[in-house]
C-alpha cells in the first residue's frame, strides 16, 4: 500500500492533476507522522510516508487548502471520507479543487494502544500476518496486531470510500459494529455512577481545546470561546460546573454532523474518551429519528435540520425523565 | 545513603504524609498525574506524568483575588488560598530542572509570591530513571537522569529504595524518618541511555547565530504548516509558564483568576494590546524561539527545554521541538 501511495502521489503532481498533494511527512520515528503538503514528484519521493500510522484525518485541512490557488490532491481512509462528505453538505470544502484518492485500509495501529500493552521504549515494529513484531529499547516483543489498533478501528464502522475520484484498494462497505456498546454500558449505570464517571474524566481535561481543533465538525472560524467580544469567552473552566459543560455542549454543538471519525480521543493528550459523548448522542438521533450517518451521503437530511410533526419531543420533560 | 524496602513503599508514604501533605504519580482515571497520597494510593507504573510536575507550584488555575458587589460598594477580598509544607515524590529529573527554568522567570524581580509561596512550601523528593521511554532526551540538555537533583534524590534499585539529602530541607525530611536504613547504592547502569534514538541532539548552535537569522528561517512555514494551533504541547510542558488573567463574573461575585495560556492560541495576549500574531506560523514560531533562542539569550544560556518527551508524546499531528531544533540546524524542513 505504501508504495502504491507514493506512486500515485508523484504520478499526480508530475502529470499536473494537481499542484499540491496533502499526506504525511516521515518523522524522527517510524510512528510519527506529520500532515504535510508536498509540491513536488521528489518531495513525494524523499519527504512523504503512508504507513498503519497514518491515523490523522486530513479531510479538515482541505477546508483551507481548497480555497488556495490550484489543485490538491488528497489521501483519505474510508472514515476520512464520511468527513469530507459532511464538509462539502456543509459548503466548507470547495470540491471542484479537491482530487480525492481513497485509500482502503486495514485499521491504524496507535502509539498510545501499543503503550497500553506494557511496551516501553518502542524504536521499530513491523507486521508480520496478524502480529506486529515490535523492538524496543529493552528487546523485541510480539504482539496481535488488533490489540495494537487504534480504539475507533477496533470498532470500524464503515470502510465505505465516498465520493473519491480514484481508489487504491477495494472499494468497501458498511460493517457491523458493537461501536454503541460502552454507550449502552454507560446508560445501564444508575445516574450516580454515571456522573462518577464523567467527572473523573472530564475532571482530567487541560483545556488545550486539541479536541475541537481536530475536530472536522468544529470548522468554525472563530470559536465563540476565543472570541473576547462574544462575552462568554472560556480560557480554562473556573469550576467543575464549565469543565463538564463544555465538552457536552461540544457534542449537542456537533450532533447530528459527528461521522464519529474518533479524532477528538485520539488526540486527546489526556485519554479522555470524548468519542463516547458523540455516540451517545448518534444512538440517541437513531432511536428518535431513524438511522442517520453523518457523511454517509449527500442527498440525506440531517435529523436536527429536519422537523416534522410526528418527531418525539425528547427533550421536553414533562413528567418523568424520559419525556414520558 | 539512606533506604527503605520497595515493598513496603505504602508505609514510607504513610510516613511522610503523617506529617505533610504528600503527592506522588499515580494512575488518575487512566492517566498518570500527581495525586494527594491517600492510604491504599500507589505509584503509576508509567515512566512519568502526563501533565509535568510544574502544576503543583503552578496550578492551572488559580484564584487571585474576589470582589463582592453591592449596589455602589465593592468589597476586594483575597482569594489566595492557603498553602502548607507539602512533599512531591517520584520527580524525575527532566521535570526537577524545570523548576530551575521556572524558578529563572518567577523568581526573578518582580517575584511571583504565589509561585515562591507554593515553592518554599514543598520538599521535592526525585527519582532516578533506569527504564526511558525512546523520546527521552534529557541528556541532551545537560541532564542526567541517573543522578536528579532536588531536596531528596532517589533510586529504586532491585528491592531497595536509596534515599539521599542535597538540602537542608531534604535533611530534615529524612531525619524525620528514624525508620529509614542505611545501605550501600549499588553502581547504576547506564547503558540504555548510550541507546537512546534522541542522545545526540545539539542545542548550542542556537547560540551561534544571531537571534534575527533563526527567526527568519526558512523552515517556519513548512513546519507550521499542519499545526492544529491548540495548546497541548503547552500545556503538558514542564517549561511553559505564560498565564492570562480572567475574571468569573457571577453579577454579585466576581472571582479574579489566573489561568495557563498558550501562545499557540489565536486569543493569546489579546487582552493587553487587542492584537495576537496574526497566523499559526507566527504563533508557533513563537514557542520555539522561546524556549530554542529567547529563553537562553536571556537567562545565560540555559535552553527552555528539559526533554521529558511530552511535546513528542502528546501533539496530535507529531509536531515537536526535536523536529523544529534539527529542522532549523540544517535549514530545511
Amino acid at each position: 500500500m505504501q508504495d502504491r501511495v507514493m506512486e500515485k502521489a508523484a504520478a499526480l503532481l508530475e502529470s499536473g492533476v494537481c499542484t499540491r498533494v496533502l499526506g504525511w511527512k516521515t518523522g524522527e520515528f517510524f510512528y510519527d507522522v506529520t500532515p504535510a503538503v508536498f509540491t513536488s514528484a521528489e518531495e513525494v519521493r524523499t519527504q512523504m510516508v503512508y504507513n498503519p500510522f497514518c491515523g490523522p484525518n486530513l479531510s479538515k485541512y482541505l477546508i483551507a487548502e481548497s480555497r488556495k490557488e490550484g489543485k490538491i490532491a488528497v489521501f483519505l481512509k474510508p472514515c476520512d471520507t464520511f468527513s469530507f462528505v459532511q464538509l462539502q453538505k456543509e459548503h466548507r470544502i470547495a470540491r471542484d479543487k479537491v482530487y480525492a484518492v481513497g485509500v482502503q485500509c486495514d485499521g491504524m495501529i496507535d502509539m498510545d494502544s501499543l503503550k497500553a500493552l506494557g511496551l516501553r521504549g518502542v524504536t521499530a515494529a513491523r507486521e508480520v500476518g496478524d502480529n506486529l513484531i515490535v523492538s524496543t529499547l529493552y528487546g523485541e516483543k510480539t504482539v496481535p496486531r488488533r490489540e495494537a489498533l487504534s480504539l475507533r478501528c477496533r470498532v470500524c464502522k464503515s470502510k465505505r470510500l465516498n465520493d473519491c475520484d480514484e481508489i487504491i484498494g477495494e472499494q468497501g462497505g458498511d460493517l457491523p459494529s458493537d461501536r454503541f456498546a460502552q454507550v449502552e454500558a454507560l446508560e445501564a449505570m444508575t445516574p450516580e455512577e454515571r456522573f462518577a464517571f464523567w467527572r473523573s474524566e472530564l475532571s482530567k481535561c487541560i483545556r488545550c481545546n486539541a479536541c475541537r481543533n481536530v475536530c472536522p465538525a468544529c470548522s468554525c472560524e472563530k470559536c465563540v470561546f476565543d472570541n473576547p467580544g462574544s462575552g462568554v469567552r472560556n480560557k480554562a473552566a473556573a469550576d467543575s460546573f464549565e469543565e463538564n459543560l463544555f465538552h457536552i455542549i461540544r457534542a449537542f454543538h456537533v450532533a447530528g454532523r459527528c461521522t464519529d471519525c474518533g479524532e477528538c480521543s485520539r488526540v486527546c493528550p489526556q485519554g479522555i474518551p470524548l468519542h463516547l459523548l458523540n455516540r451517545k448522542l448518534i444512538k440517541d438521533m437513531n432511536q428518535l429519528y431513524g438511522p442517520y450517518q453523518a457523511g454517509a451521503d449527500f442527498d440525506s437530511k440531517p435529523p436536527m435540520l429536519a422537523f416534522t410533526p410526528e418527531d418525539p419531543e425528547a427533550s421536553i420533560i414533562t413528567n418523568g425523565r424520559d419525556g414520558q | 545513603m539512606k533506604t527503605w524496602k520497595l515493598s513496603e513503599l505504602d508505609s514510607l508514604f504513610a510516613a511522610i504524609a503523617a506529617a505533610q501533605k504528600l503527592y506522588i504519580p499515580a494512575d488518575a482515571a487512566g492517566q498518570p498525574a500527581f495525586t494527594l497520597w491517600t492510604p491504599g494510593l500507589s505509584m503509576t507504573k508509567a515512566l512519568n506524568t502526563g501533565r509535568s510536575a510544574k502544576d503543583l507550584f503552578f496550578p492551572q488555575v488559580e484564584n487571585l483575588v474576589n470582589f463582592k458587589v453591592s449596589g455602589r460598594r465593592i468589597q476586594v477580598e483575597p482569594g489566595r488560598e492557603e498553602v502548607e509544607d507539602f512533599v512531591i515524590f517520584g520527580v524525575r529529573a527532566c521535570d526537577c530542572r524545570s523548576f530551575d527554568i521556572l524558578d529563572s522567570v518567577f523568581l526573578s524581580d518582580p517575584v511571583d509570591t504565589f509561585y515562591a509561596d507554593r515553592r518554599s512550601h514543598a520538599t521535592v523528593m526525585t527519582l532516578a530513571c533506569s527504564e526511558p521511554e525512546e523520546t527521552c532526551f534529557c541528556t541532551s540538555l545537560g541532564i542526567d537522569p541517573q543522578a536528579p537533583a532536588g531536596d531528596v534524590s532517589c533510586w529504586a534499585m532491585e528491592d531497595t529504595l536509596y534515599l539521599e539529602a542535597n538540602t537542608e530541607k531534604g535533611q530534615a525530611l529524612l531525619s524525620s524518618l528514624p525508620q529509614l536504613g542505611q545501605g550501600e547504592k549499588p553502581q547504576t547502569d547506564a547503558s540504555v541511555f548510550h541507546r537512546l534514538p534522541l542522545k545526540d541532539l545539539d542545542f548550542s548552535v542556537f547560540g551561534e547565530k544571531p537571534l534575527m537569522d533563526w527567526f527568519n528561517s526558512p523552515v517556519w512555514d513548512s513546519l507550521s504548516q499542519s499545526c492544529l494551533g491548540c495548546g497541548s504541547c503547552t500545556f503538558v510542558c514542564p517549561t511553559c509558564q505564560c498565564y492570562d488573567v480572567e475574571d468569573f463574573d457571577g453579577g454579585a461575585t466576581i472571582r479574579r483568576f489566573r489561568c495557563w495560556d498558550s501562545c499557540m492560541y489565536s486569543d493569546f495576549t489579546m487582552m493587553a494590546h487587542g492584537t495576537n500574531r496574526p497566523t499559526q506560523k507566527e504563533r508557533f514560531r513563537q514557542r520555539f524561539m522561546h524556549k530554542l533562542v529567547y529563553h537562553p539569550n536571556n537567562h545565560a544560556g540555559q535552553i527552555g527545554c528539559v526533554g521529558c518527551g511530552r511535546c513528542l508524546q502528546k501533539c496530535p499531528i507529531s509536531m515537536n521541538i526535536v523536529k523544529v531544533a534539527k529542522a532549523l540546524k540544517e535549514g530545511k524542513a
